[in-house]
């Protein structure tokens, strides 16, 4: 219920929303948790294991079980905590994982199986048939012990990630954080300040304390218009620093507009701040008391309360009693009290509690149990004198707190014990560079928190090498903490620890019986800590338990760690520049547009797109226009794009030596406009990438590769530059943007190019493998005699501003002398009748001897990779060597990636003798033909073999051939 | 006579204005990369001042003006963007034609480096990448150069293969920063 004359919030403000339908009315500023509170509504779902009727525990995002789903559609998310989620018009949250509703949940039988379904249940009861986990326990158990569901469609929000580099990040804005960023930001450091809550302020926001004489909010609102006003401050609210990384990186998750309708803007935004120092002022988390039945709706954190009665005029009960062990939490009752608030009874488990005026004080006693159906209605509250039960509808507890130091321990640094607050705290330099200060170091007044914000900034400015300017300490509340530990009341209901995922004080002491006494054996078999809460509310009572359950002392038993991320973080966020086209660049040809207006179907070959073929009118099959266009250049000529090709630019005197050393062959003997085929080994000896070199100038080379391992190629390149030679003078640069490139094929080549240059080839300056300059329509452009295809062909590259338009000429001549274009699957056809590799043959595990260029490696100069491809192994007549194939039984079909096997073996691996790499129906010849590695297969030309592809089902016998099935003497390329 | 028509690399995508910010095509300009010849570096600089009044750029620094600029593009390297290369610079440097090669398009407006912290993971406050500052780095997978050449403009040189995928990233970021307010 909302209390007269409490909270921070203008209650004019009304926000309508509904929650399972249900339409309520609540105050801007309100969270999904606060608003349903002021409207009484306690119940907001179902347990994990148990379908346990739930509510809220606290105030933040720790919050184990009031997760609701939001929104409906593409858009719904999951597992939203109420706590965290602001209310906004129009806001669709619902139950979850309980049916048909919250009130009346089926599952909820579970609850009373419960003797069945302790740790390790599953472990010990679905072992047997195997095959049935995965077809019959698991799906039903994961439909039982469920979170909220993703609806399945494509999300359409948008998301983003984005980063930020400052001098200083300070992650909290508490009194010890904004007291850090103010100092800092006076000193003139550039400062992020990050708060996860939607308005900053941390407990100041939630207490009654006073500072410097005015209410902690007051306060906090001058210190935030001072920081706004700072150029090098930037405050970033809704963001929770989720994860602290190497050098000074953090991972932050920004609620950019889920607390909006839809606004266009993403919905959330995953920050990568780099920082030189960072301050941790994230406060702490207080822990609940494990007692039977403690998981109650209405049974909630003191400091919880508290908030709801402070910051948003909410009072959770109507009659409110608090248990606790610290003095702390008699704050609630007072501050209840003050709102006119009935407060039943402060159960204090201590002898010595202090006693008050206002409410009564049951010094010694514990509360025992609870009772209610779907919600609290009594407790019963055991002492000296014997049980008694009490009428609350509400229950504050508090167990202390627990500092929230889980950054500290991103980076496998161990907190320690402090036994006078019963708390882990953090150690100096477990993250490097970053300074916990505050509450999370430890600190529970507000004038530690103060003072430790301001040293902490001190300490990072000097660090910085910033001159820290004084800050004044405001005047603020200076109690001692006073507490004496209480993790467990000792009964026979089921007492819980880690309500996110239903894990019992039974459950622990079990694991402990049965041996898991490590703290990260009983966290696995009870699965507690490990929910999305990530054992905020229960890791240090668990090791509590643990602790008592196996005689040792808490720092004895083992220390709590947590890992990135702090709360959950969407997948959506951390990968939204992967989304759609932002997965990976697209590289587009210059002939794109003229080849897409063609209707070629396109590939993806790396990031390039390419023509698969040019189907002509009628044509209604992928290899009626492939054949068409293979024998349209062995009869005319083809035109193709062949600008992927990395091409790259050597120059200095050092070129030659340099290519030399990379690859196989002798390229300084290379003359002065012409061009030479090259195989680059890797340093192991095997075929890194082959390709063309022309020698353009006395210094300058042009060296291209294969579209796939162009900066690949030029990688090494760079490293046998830089590592190996460094003492040559030379410099490379990648051209293969720069020029647009197209294969000019078939008998009508040099007829179609005599057309277009503006001075007519003179065949004898123009022979096999000669290259040099051109002008075609008065654009300077070079021309390569090389052939891929076999036939009389020429390669011309042109600047890439005049490739669109040179494309389309080219085509039209072609056409009018019965040629035209051709994609990459003529292309393939036309280099298998050749009997030439791609990275189909020189797949990384081929040697030059495998191709049949073992004497293309120069014996009169080293290069890399020479002196480990002779290794004995490598040079062995039984390896897989190159062979060409063609069918020869019934079957007349090859397939890639078949296996061979001697003619009468038995298909199987032991008999295995080769593979086939690649195949093609050659139009040339009328048959299919393939590519494939075959033991000793040069000597086994004619032998007649067998083909198997036990994936496709296919067997076929073939004869084992030369692998240049056409033109072996290569009289038409060089005619 | 037929002519070949020059097409620019991102001739129907730009330019692109979205709230504040806008992208626009630089002109086509000569583009020539410079890499010095062994113990030439000072030599080369020194006659790129006579011809062209700019010097070669340090590491991470650009020098020069609109119209002819130089920037470091590399360990030993540098793009001269404007002139054509004096003739007398090929004694010193081995000079490559790269005006073909790169979409060259310039983001400007308030909150530009809002959209390039979306897509790059550079420090680029003011304080540290000052007007004049240039760096090669990754822009949402694509390996760009990027030069601060105005209070809040900077120019993106992409490979020209990738001027779709530029403008599509630069687009999605400027929506996201305008959609914010």
């Amino acid at each position: 219920m909302r209390v007269a004359g409490q909270g921070l919030l203008d209650r004019a403000k009304t926000v309508t929303f509904t929650f399972d339908g249900v339409h309520y009315t609540g105050v801007e500023g309100d969270t999904l948790a606060s608003a349903l509170l002021a409207n009484d509504v306690r119940l907001l779902g179902r347990s994990f294991k148990y379908h346990r009727p739930r509510g809220v525990l606290s105030s933040g995002s720790e919050e184990p079980n009031a997760l609701v789903t939001i929104g409906t559609g593409a858009t719904q998310e999951p597992n939203v905590r109420a706590t965290v989620q602001e209310i906004y018009p129009g806001l669709q949250a619902r139950s979850q994982n309980c049916w048909p509703s919250p009130g009346f949940d089926l599952m909820a039988v579970n609850d009373f199986a419960a003797l069945f379904l302790s740790a390790g249940f599953y472990y010990k009861t679905f072992m047997w048939p195997r095959a049935f986990w995965e077809r019959v326990y698991e799906p039903i158990i994961r439909r039982a012990a469920g979170l909220g569901a993703l609806s399945g469609e494509a999300n359409t929000d948008r998301y983003e990630t984005v980063w930020a580099h400052c001098d200083l990040l300070v992650i909290g804005a508490g009194p010890a954080g904004l007291i850090a960023a103010l100092r800092a930001g006076r000193a003139g450091a550039d400062v992020i300040l990050a708060d996860e809550d939607a308005r900053m302020g941390g407990r100041l926001l939630a207490e009654t304390h006073l500072v410097d004489g005015q209410p902690g909010h007051i306060w906090v609102d001058a210190v935030l218009d001072e920081l706004r006003d700072m150029d090098n401050v930037r405050l970033m609210p809704r963001t929770t620093v989720t994860g602290a990384y190497d050098q000074g990186t953090y991972g932050a998750l920004e609620l950019v507009s889920a607390h909006t309708p839809r606004n266009g803007a993403p919905r959330e935004a995953f920050w990568k701040i780099v920082a030189k120092r960072s301050v941790l002022a994230a406060g702490a988390l207080e822990r609940p008391v494990a007692f039977a039945n403690n998981d109650r709706p209405g049974i909630m954190t003191a400091g919880a309360v508290r908030t709801y009665l402070n910051r948003w005029g909410v009072s959770p009960g109507r009659s409110v009693a608090v248990f606790c062990n610290n003095d702390g939490a008699h704050r609630t009752a007072h501050d209840l009290v003050n709102a006119g608030v009935h407060v039943a009874a402060v159960i204090d488990s201590r002898h010595d509690a202090p006693l008050s005026d206002a409410f009564e004080v049951r010094r010694g006693a514990q509360v025992c149990d609870s009772s209610g159906r779907k919600g609290l209605e009594s407790i019963t509250v055991r002492s000296v004198s014997g049980e008694e039960r009490l009428q609350v509808d509400c229950l504050a507890v508090s167990g202390g707190w627990n500092p929230s130091l889980h950054l500290t321990c991103h980076m496998n640094g161990r907190p320690e014990w402090r036994q006078d607050i019963a708390s882990f705290v953090p150690v100096p330099d477990m993250v490097p560079g970053l300074q916990a200060a505050g509450a999370c170091n430890g600190m529970f007044s507000t004038i530690g928190c103060l003072k430790d914000g301001i040293d902490a900034a001190g300490l990072a400015l000097e660090a910085l090498g910033i001159k820290a300017p004084t800050v004044d300490l405001p005047q603020a509340e200076d109690t001692v903490f006073h507490l004496t530990p209480l993790w467990t009341v000792p009964g026979k209901g089921r007492a819980w620890l880690d309500f996110q995922n239903d894990v019992t004080v039974k459950d622990v002491n079990q694991a402990a019986r049965e041996n898991f006494r490590s703290v990260e054996h009983m966290k696995r078999y009870t699965t507690q800590g490990m929910a999305t809460d990530q054992g905020k509310n229960s890791n240090v009572n668990a090791l509590a338990v643990l602790a008592d359950a196996t005689g040792r002392d808490i720092p004895e038993t083992g220390t709590t760690t947590f890992r990135p991320p702090y709360s959950p973080v969407s997948i959506a966020a951390m990968g939204s520049s992967g989304q759609g086209k932002g997965f990976a660049p697209e590289r587009f040809v210059t002939s794109h547009r003229a080849t897409v207006e063609r209707n070629a179907p396109m590939i993806e070959a790396g990031l390039w797109y390419r023509p698969s073929y040019f189907p002509n009118t009628g044509e209604t099959h992928w290899r009626e226009s492939c054949d068409r266009e293979v024998n349209m250049v062995r009869a005319a000529v083809g035109i193709c794009d062949v600008s992927t090709l990395g091409k790259i630019d050597i120059q200095g005197p050092g070129a030659a030596a340099l290519l030399d050393f990379v690859y196989t062959g002798m390229f300084s003997t290379l003359k002065v406009g012409k061009v030479r085929y090259g195989l680059m080994l890797r340093e192991d000896g095997y075929v890194m990438d082959d390709g063309t070199t022309a020698r353009l100038g006395e210094h300058h080379y042009l060296m291209t590769t294969t579209t796939a391992a162009a900066g690949e190629v030029m990688r090494h390149l760079e490293f046998a530059h830089q590592g190996l030679m460094p003492h040559l003078d030379v410099s490379m640069i990648s051209v293969t943007e720069q020029w647009a490139q197209f294969a000019v094929a078939g008998p009508k080549s040099r007829e179609l190019l005599d057309g277009l240059l503006d001075t007519p080839l003179n065949p004898d300056d123009w022979p096999f493998m000669a290259c040099g300059q051109v002008r075609v329509l008065g654009v300077e452009a070079r021309l390569f005699r090389i052939s891929f295809s076999g036939e009389h062909a020429y390669e011309l590259a042109i600047p890439a501003r005049y490739g669109g338009a040179l494309f389309r000429l080219l085509l039209e001549r072609a056409e009018a002398m019965g040629g035209g274009p051709y994609g990459m699957e003529a292309l393939n056809v036309l280099r298998i009748e050749k009997g030439l590799i791609t990275h189909a043959e020189i797949h990384g595990r081929v040697t030059p001897f495998d191709i049949g260029m073992g004497r293309m490696v120069s014996a009169k100069k080293d290069c890399i990779g020479k002196t480990m491809s002779e290794r004995p192994g490598l040079i062995d007549q039984n390896r897989d060597q190159m062979v060409g194939l063609k069918p020869s039984g019934v079957v007349k079909q090859l397939s890639a990636g078949a296996h061979l096997f001697g003619r009468d073996d038995e298909a199987v691996r032991v008999n295995d003798q080769g593979y086939v790499t690649s195949v093609a129906f050659s139009p040339t010849l009328g048959h299919m033909i393939g590519l494939g590695f075959l033991r000793n297969g040069p000597a086994r030309h004619g032998e007649v073999i067998r083909m198997v592809d036990h994936l496709r089902g296919l067997e076929t016998l073939c004869e084992v051939v030369d692998p240049v099935f056409f033109d072996p003497k290569g009289g038409r390329a060089r005619g | 006579m037929v002519e070949l028509s020059a097409i620019s690399p991102c001739e129907g995508l730009l330019p692109v204005t979205i709230g504040n910010l806008t992208v626009t095509e630089e002109p086509f300009v000569a583009i020539t990369s410079i890499s010095p010849h062994k113990s030439r570096e000072k030599d080369l600089s020194a006659i790129m001042k006579a011809a062209h009044g700019l010097a070669f750029p340090a590491p991470g620094r650009s020098t020069g003006k609109a119209g002819a600029r130089a920037i470091w593009f590399s360990q030993g390297q540098a793009l001269l963007i404007g002139p054509e290369p004096d003739a007398g610079l090929g004694a010193y440097a081995a000079l490559t034609d790269q005006s073909d090669a790169w979409a060259v398009v310039r983001l400007e407006g308030a909150g530009a480096a809002d959209v390039l912290a979306r897509l790059m993971p550079l420090d680029l406050r003011p304080s540290v990448f000052k007007r004049g500052h240039t760096a090669r780095t990754e822009l949402a997978h694509m390996l760009v150069s990027l030069t601060k050449v105005g209070d809040k403009s900077f120019q993106i040189m992409v490979f020209r293969s990738m001027a779709r995928t530029l403008v599509h990233d630069l687009k999605t970021a400027m929506e996201a920063v305008a959609a914010r307010g």
